[in-house]
């Protein structure tokens, strides 16, 4: 268990180590810029054709693949506490199925950008409620049951949208396939997204021992005085929209929900720190957002102009790393 | 009578007119029951018969069909309410028949948690509260194992470790649901004597426990639940002999004696 003080000084280094992957991101691509330039970008004094390119193109971006980094790992720590899984993701619920049933059917029937947003949130935010109602019924909260209602919607959504994508013209073929793997490049607006993210950390933080608790069993935290229905209840409504506001942003993301809250316990427990959720939410949204920030930048820049839709990158960076954490767990149980 | 007479004469627990089903049989109809600090009981009762859905009862973690329950004067909160559990938790304990470790954690991290309901919500676990756990751990002879992984922790050793991280509650009322599972003998006598301890320095325990001789030694106390929902409670003494086990169990038991302790074996 870490002290407050050694929780406060990782913290610190992983904004300094955000601060660093958002200069980074604002400095690379495609046309040359100093780090004076970037600095007064930023500082908001003078302008000038680098000065625009970054806080025009570059900032807004960064900051929402900054935003969905982050959303997305904290939404990935809070499910892997609701179900009790270490290997959940947030989208393991069905919600980006949802999302992407009403970008794609947006996409198909030739709807501006604005819209297939909206019907990205719409689409996840029933998804949520479709999973939800479905495994709610009853009023009891059984894992095994919300797992599955999630994971059969989701096959659900799947297979609506293949049917999508056959049925779409070519030309819109493309902008799906961006949007299916995951995208930063359409994403011009990051406030909402950085609000969303600020407020889950703001409602989920004083809940954290609450959290610690309910990740050792419904009993126990019940035993210790928690209101163990209400907790998990609030964890998968805020869990869900982190995950949608993630995805109405920038597609469906890969593995950044799986993959972060996951190499975030590894280090606290290396450093004999356990799995304290008081430090690993945070410090997940932190690592999440540089971790997609630089993913994004490389995305823009390795093979620029062309780009790739940063999905593919978090996949193929985190296909690997998950098989290798996969490959270690019985060694930890020995 | 002076105010602390009257919290000394607040019974740890009271059950009124308590009723409570499981799957469509009664575990007890009508239990006029009050736990006292200094007392400690036994639960007796066949597989099935709802011992432990009794006791999630007591704690507060399922409804009863009829009755009233009270914690050291406090009325239990519904289930899925929020309000007063803290209050509860501060005061009674309960250990449950099976732990969970699904993700890696230390031996003292899991023993730490049971500081929760004494924790403000921006408090961390201050040294004091690391020194109540260090206690625990040494008074379950759990010395050494404060940096282990629990996940790497035998049986009994696990159970060890659930029963110091409810002593780091310091609750006054103890439910215990099975807690010598897992345990070899030396501890089962170990753990009952910390129990039996506690209860001479004012807690109060409820035990459900398989071994009617275990019963007989350590607690002062029984309640019997026979399976229709009948029950029979009294002083250890007067209710657990070898008739009344004999109906309980649903087979012939026979009591010897030895070294002042009476051991009941099946025929």
């Amino acid at each position: 268990m870490p002290t407050r003080r050694r929780a406060l000084f990782v913290l610190a280094a992983l904004v300094g180590l955000a601060v660093l992957s958002l200069f980074t991101a604002l400095a690379a691509g495609s046309m040359p810029v100093s780090l004076a330039d970037v600095l007064r970008a930023v500082s908001g004094r003078s302008d000038g054709l680098a000065v625009e390119v970054i806080r025009g193109l570059r900032l807004p971006r960064a900051l929402a693949a900054f935003a969905c980094g982050g959303l997305l790992a904290l939404a990935g720590a809070l499910m892997q506490v609701l179900l009790r899984n270490p290997l959940a993701d947030p989208y393991v619920l069905g919600i980006s199925g949802g999302a992407a049933v009403g970008a794609l059917s947006a996409m198909l029937a030739g709807l501006a950008l604005a819209l297939v947003n909206l019907f990205a949130f719409a689409g996840s935010f029933a998804a949520m409620l479709v999973v939800f109602g479905l495994a709610h019924g009853d009023a009891s909260w059984t894992r095994t049951r919300l797992l599955l209602t999630g994971v059969i919607v989701a096959s659900g959504c799947g297979a609506v949208v293949a049917l999508i994508m056959t049925i779409a013209p070519e030309e819109e073929l493309r902008g799906m396939l961006f949007w299916l793997m995951g995208d930063l490049g359409h994403s011009s607006s990051p406030g909402p997204a950085l609000a969303v993210l600020a407020l889950g950390l703001v409602v989920m933080l004083p809940f954290s021992r609450e959290l610690n608790l309910l990740s050792r069993g419904d009993t126990l935290a019940r035993a210790l005085g928690v209101p163990v229905d209400r907790v998990k209840l609030g964890i998968y409504v805020l869990a869900s929209l982190l995950t949608a506001v993630a995805v109405t942003t920038a597609g469906s993301i890969g593995f950044i929900g799986l993959v972060v809250p996951h190499l975030v316990r590894l280090a606290m427990i290396r450093l004999g720190w356990g799995n304290d959720q008081r430090l690993l939410l945070p410090a997940s949204a932190l690592f999440g957002g540089s971790l997609l920030l630089l993913a994004d930048t490389l995305a823009r820049t390795v093979i620029a102009p062309q780009q790739l839709p940063v999905g593919v990158l978090t996949a193929l960076l985190g296909v690997p790393v998950f098989l290798f954490l996969l490959g270690r767990q019985p060694d930890e149980r020995r | 009578m002076s105010g602390g007479e009257a919290i000394m004469n607040t019974p740890l627990l009271e059950a009124k007119r308590l009723a409570v089903d499981i799957g469509g049989h009664h575990v007890c109809r009508a239990l006029d029951w009050r736990v006292d600090a200094g007392e400690s009981w036994a639960i007796l009762g066949r597989n099935g018969v709802g011992k432990s859905t009794l006791l999630a009862t007591l704690a507060g973690f399922r409804a009863q069909q009829g009755g009233d329950l009270s914690v050291s004067g406090l009325a239990l909160p519904q289930p899925g309410q929020g309000k007063g559990l803290r209050a509860i938790a501060r005061v009674r304990g309960y250990l449950s028949q099976h732990q969970f470790d699904p993700f890696a954690s230390t031996v003292l991290e899991t023993v730490l948690v049971g500081r929760h309901p004494h924790l403000g919500r921006w408090d961390w676990e201050s040294a004091a509260d690391r020194r109540i756990a260090e206690a625990a751990l040494d008074e379950l002879d759990l010395g050494g194992f404060a940096d282990r992984e629990v996940q790497t922790l035998s049986g009994g050793e696990r159970q060890r470790v659930a029963v110091a991280q409810l002593l780091t509650q310091e609750p006054q009322l103890f439910l215990l649901d099975e807690p010598l599972t897992h345990l070899d003998l030396s501890h089962q006598v170990a753990v009952m004597e910390m129990f039996a301890r506690r209860a001479s320095k004012g807690a109060a325990i409820v035990a459900v426990l398989h071994d009617p001789g275990f019963a007989a030694r350590y607690c002062g106390r029984a309640l019997l639940l026979f399976g229709d929902g009948e029950w029979l409670a009294g002083p250890a003494g007067e209710v657990i002999n070898a008739t009344n086990l004999t109906r309980l169990y649903g087979h012939p038991l026979r009591e010897l004696s030895a070294d002042g302790h009476r051991w009941f074996v099946p025929r």
